[in-house]
């Protein structure tokens, strides 16, 4: 089995109404305990905005510790999930129903090296 | 066995002929393209060496998979390093004798679905199908694409590294999503024949040579998946299309439009197998973009002469399409088969409705209708704009002639 993490792209500014949002964590919670009920759940959790992100930069020995994302950007990101699959097209079909459930472009990308079924 | 000469020139159509196929068997014995792509390359290495003095085997593709299946066994015995599983599957299936189509033919589907996969990058799509399918070298494919070698060959390796790394499957898609997943794997295969048939630049050879590719890969999946309409919508495409070659350039190179073309030099054969194909399609009651494009061909190649031509079950082709996938393309086309049922005054009416402005032949056509209808000068000023959008020789070439035909 290999490991993919699918992260969701967020764009900046306001957030929907609570009504979309509650839809939106209905969705999801229905696609977690599928993945998990299939053993390909791994790790999942939103994300605080980039506002709260704290960035170190080694210099000369030294860290320097400034505010901020590393990047700013239109879209951030805004959550992710860490899924097992046995191949790319069984990954991706899980990433098209968080597209769906979230409204969100969402990145499939594997990780290195594989992992027990 | 036989002792037939042998020449160069054989093992090279031997080698266009079952590289594609030797690649596809060798994937699934090794689970890994670049293993596949060396064993069938050292394969054919042999091949050249031996072949002249044995002469040629009974079953030239059968011997090359053996040949290459035996070298990925040598191999993966040297390497100790390779991860075991992939020795065992080598090993579980080296009693199978090879060239067994059923298999083959299932092999090589899943090659081209592979390459073709809708994760990668169209260009990579391409050059991957063409390389492992096609048996072309990077070389060959850089050219025809005017891209640099080490730039073609970058973009293979990573397209290769993306397929490894982020492990796309070596399958054939389920039935629920085989229309998706085909539309790539036509795009690809159209692209590569337009590429040939209409790219201004590159060689004459390299250009022929797409063509033929492209007409053989689209051979290739009409006899694997027979029953897909689209499929032989875009085989009988490119046959009707391509049996108008001999015909569509002039001795001093220059383009001959259909109207003009001596129909007598069409090749009777792919006209009669296109149309063949278009009919079968019919039957089928599916009707797609590629069909009802390989239908209106159909409709130029049943003409005898340009006068002929039964503009109006052309029109209607173009409604057909326009309901099914209406883009400003296929409405330029259209407004061009209108002007010979409507004459040129309706037809301008829709391009000037258009809007499609950076492409060439929106002016060009354009341009030809304000001829017809005796406006020279605006005439000329659009031929001119055409030609400000167009580095195709053949056709910059076409366009300043009219261009000086009119002052």
């Amino acid at each position: 089995m290999k490991q993919y993490l699918l992260s969701m792209y967020q764009p900046q500014g306001e957030l929907p109404g609570p009504e979309f949002l509650a839809a939106v964590m209905a969705d999801l919670g229905v696609l977690r305990r599928e993945l998990e009920s299939t053993g390909s759940w791994v790790f999942g959790q939103g994300l605080h905005d980039p506002a709260t992100a704290t960035v170190l930069r080694p210099s000369g020995g030294e860290v320097l510790v400034t505010d901020g994302p590393f990047t700013e950007g239109k879209e951030y990101l805004g959550g992710f999930t860490v899924i097992k699959a046995p191949d790319l097209d069984a990954a991706l079909a899980w990433g098209r129903r968080y597209a769906l459930a979230t409204h969100l472009p969402i990145e499939v990308r594997p990780f290195q090296g594989e992992v027990e079924g | 066995m036989t002792s037939v000469p042998v020449t160069a020139t054989e093992i090279e159509r031997v080698f266009r002929q079952e590289y594609g196929r030797a690649v596809a068997v060798l994937v699934r014995l090794v689970g890994d393209l670049d293993s596949a792509e060396e064993a069938v390359q050292e394969a054919f290495t042999t091949a050249v060496r031996q072949w002249p003095s044995t002469g040629l085997p009974p079953s030239p593709a059968g011997w090359i998979i053996t040949t290459a299946r035996n070298k990925a066994i040598d191999r993966q015995r040297r390497e100790a390093l390779r991860p075991g599983r992939h020795a065992d599957a080598l090993l579980l299936h080296t009693r199978d004798e090879p060239a067994e189509e059923g298999p083959v033919r299932d092999d090589r589907l899943r090659l081209i679905f592979t390459c073709c996969h809708p994760a990668l990058a169209e260009t990579a799509q391409v050059a991957l199908t063409l390389r492992l399918l096609g048996g072309l070298t990077t070389a060959e494919i850089a050219r025809a694409f005017l891209v640099s070698e080490p730039a073609m060959a970058q973009r293979i390796v990573r397209a290769k590294a993306k397929i490894r790394d982020a492990r796309i499957p070596y399958r054939i898609p389920a039935d629920a999503d085989l229309p998706e997943r085909l539309r790539p794997v036509l795009a690809v295969v159209y692209l590569v024949f337009n590429e040939g048939y209409l790219s201004g630049s590159g060689a004459a050879p390299v250009r022929e040579q797409l063509c033929a590719e492209a007409v053989r890969l689209a051979r290739l999946l009409a006899e694997l998946m027979p029953d897909e309409p689209e499929v032989l919508g875009l085989l009988a495409l490119l046959l009707l299309v391509q049996s108008r070659r001999p015909a569509r350039t002039a001795p001093d190179g220059t383009l001959v439009l259909l109207a003009d073309q001596d129909r007598s030099r069409w090749d009777a054969a792919l006209v009669a197998e296109g149309q063949a194909l278009v009919r079968r399609c019919l039957r089928l009651g599916r009707p797609g973009p590629y069909q009802l494009q390989a239908a209106i061909n159909a409709v130029h190649s049943d003409a005898p002469s340009a006068a002929a031509t039964d503009w109006g079950q052309i029109v209607q082709l173009y409604d057909r399409q326009m309901a099914l996938a209406p883009t400003p393309v296929v409405a330029l086309h259209r407004a061009v088969a209108v002007a010979e049922t409507d004459g040129p005054q309706a037809a301008l009416a829709l391009v000037d409705a258009l809007d499609l402005d950076a492409y060439h032949l929106t002016h060009a056509v354009r341009a030809d209708l304000l001829r017809r209808l005796g406006r020279d000068a605006e005439a000329a000023r659009a031929y001119r704009e055409a030609l400000t959008r167009t580095t195709n020789e053949a056709e910059r070439a076409f366009l300043e002639r009219r261009l000086r035909e009119l002052s």
